[in-house]
C-alpha cells in the first residue's frame, strides 16, 4: 500500500513540475499533498495527516490559486513576449540582446539544475548507507532515544492528554509552538506589507 | 558499490524520498517561472518531512494516543518527529505566502513572472545607464 502511494506520489509530482498550465500545476499540488495526509494516516501519523490536509492540501491551493488569479495561469516560454514594456528597450538590438540573454539563461539553468540534481541525489543515496531499515522498532530514533521513551511513558501521567502528540506539542515543546506562531504573525505582517503597498498603488493610479 | 546497490534495494524508501525531493529541487533551480519555483520548493519541503517521519516510524507501533495504561514494550509510534514535523508544516504554509506575495510584486513591477526575461530586463536596464 505505501508503495503505491509512493508511486503514485512521483507521477504526481513530476506531472506537477512539467505541465504548462499553472493551474493545472497548482491542482496537481493540491492532489501530491492530499496523497502525502494519506500516506501519512497509512504510516500513523495522524496529526501530521490531517495538518497536511488541511494546511497543506487546502490552505496552499487556496493561496496559489489567489495569487494566480493575480499572476495568470500561463507558464510562458522563454522568451517569446516581445519586452515592450521597459521604455529603454525600443531599440531592435538591445531586445534581441535581451532575448538571447533570457534563453542562454533558461538553457545553462536547466544543464546546471540537472547536475546539480544529480551531484546531490549521489551524495544523499551514499548518506543513506547508514540508515537503519524504515519502521525498524530498533533503530537509534526509537529504541535508543531517550526522550520518546519519556513521552510514552509519563506524558499521560504528566501533562494528562490521551494524544502524546498534543502533550509534547503543547507542554514538552511549547516553546516550540510559540516560536512557530511568531513565524506565522511575521509572514502575516511580510505578505500585508507586499500586498497593501501593491494594492495602494492601483489605487493611486486609478485616481490619478 | 554493489553492496551500495543491495542496501538501495532493501532501503528502497529513501531511494523514493530523495527521488521526490531532487523533483523539488529540479523545479526550483531550472524552471524559469516562478511561481513553478515556489510548487518546487513545496515538493522539496514534504519530501524533507517524509524522511524525517519515517525516521520516527515503527512497524509494531500504533498511532501515538494512549490505549494501554502502562506500555512495557514500545507499542507506538515515536511522536516527536510527528510533532516537529507538524511545525514544520505550517512554517512551510507561512513561506508559501510570503514567496507568493513577493511573484504577486514582482509582476506588477515586470510585468512578467519568468526568472530569464526579469535578468534580461535589469541586465538591459543597467546597459541603458551605462
Amino acid at each position: 500500500m505505501e508503495v503505491l502511494i509512493l508511486a503514485v506520489l512521483v507521477g504526481l509530482a513530476i506531472a506537477a513540475v512539467r505541465v504548462r498550465d499553472l493551474m493545472a500545476a497548482v491542482a496537481i499540488l493540491g492532489a501530491y499533498s492530499l496523497m502525502m495526509a494519506l500516506l501519512w494516516c497509512q504510516m500513523n501519523a495522524l496529526d501530521v495527516g490531517f495538518t497536511e490536509a488541511s494546511v497543506g492540501a487546502g490552505i496552499s491551493t487556496v493561496l496559489m490559486l489567489a495569487a494566480l488569479g493575480r499572476i495568470g495561469r500561463r507558464e510562458e516560454g522563454p522568451s517569446r513576449a516581445p519586452l515592450l514594456r521597459l521604455p529603454l528597450l525600443t531599440m531592435k538590438a538591445r531586445l534581441r540582446r535581451a532575448q538571447q540573454l533570457s534563453r542562454q539563461h533558461h538553457r545553462a539553468s536547466a544543464w546546471g539544475a540537472v547536475l546539480v540534481c544529480v551531484l546531490v541525489g549521489a551524495l544523499l543515496l551514499y548518506g543513506t548507507r547508514d540508515m537503519p531499515q524504515v519502521g525498524d522498532p530498533d533503530s537509534p530514533a526509537n529504541r535508543q532515544a531517550r526522550v520518546a521513551q519519556y513521552y510514552l511513558t509519563k506524558s499521560r501521567d504528566e501533562v494528562g492528554p490521551a494524544n502524546m502528540v498534543t502533550s509534547v506539542l503543547g507542554d514538552y515543546r511549547g516553546y516550540d509552538t510559540m516560536g512557530e506562531t511568531v513565524v506565522i504573525f511575521t509572514a502575516a505582517l511580510c505578505v500585508l506589507m507586499l500586498l497593501r503597498e501593491a494594492v495602494g498603488r492601483g489605487r493611486r493610479e486609478r485616481d490619478a | 558499490m554493489a553492496e551500495l546497490l543491495d542496501h538501495l534495494w532493501t532501503h528502497y524508501h529513501y531511494a523514493i524520498y530523495v527521488a521526490l525531493m531532487l523533483i523539488g529541487l529540479y523545479a526550483v533551480l531550472a524552471k524559469g517561472n516562478l511561481v513553478k519555483k515556489v510548487i518546487g520548493l513545496n515538493l522539496l519541503q514534504t519530501a524533507v518531512f517524509l524522511f524525517y517521519i519515517s525516521i520516527g516510524r515503527n512497524t509494531d507501533g500504533a498511532a501515538p494516543v494512549v490505549w494501554i495504561e502502562k506500555p512495557d514494550t514500545m507499542p507506538y509510534e515515536n511522536p516527536l518527529p510527528h510533532v516537529l514535523m507538524l511545525t514544520a508544516i505550517v512554517v512551510g504554509v507561512s513561506i508559501t505566502a510570503v514567496a507568493l506575495a513577493l511573484v504577486v510584486r514582482i509582476k506588477g513591477a515586470y510585468g512578467t513572472v519568468d526568472e530569464g526575461k526579469i535578468l534580461a530586463m535589469d541586465e538591459a536596464e543597467g546597459q541603458g545607464k551605462g
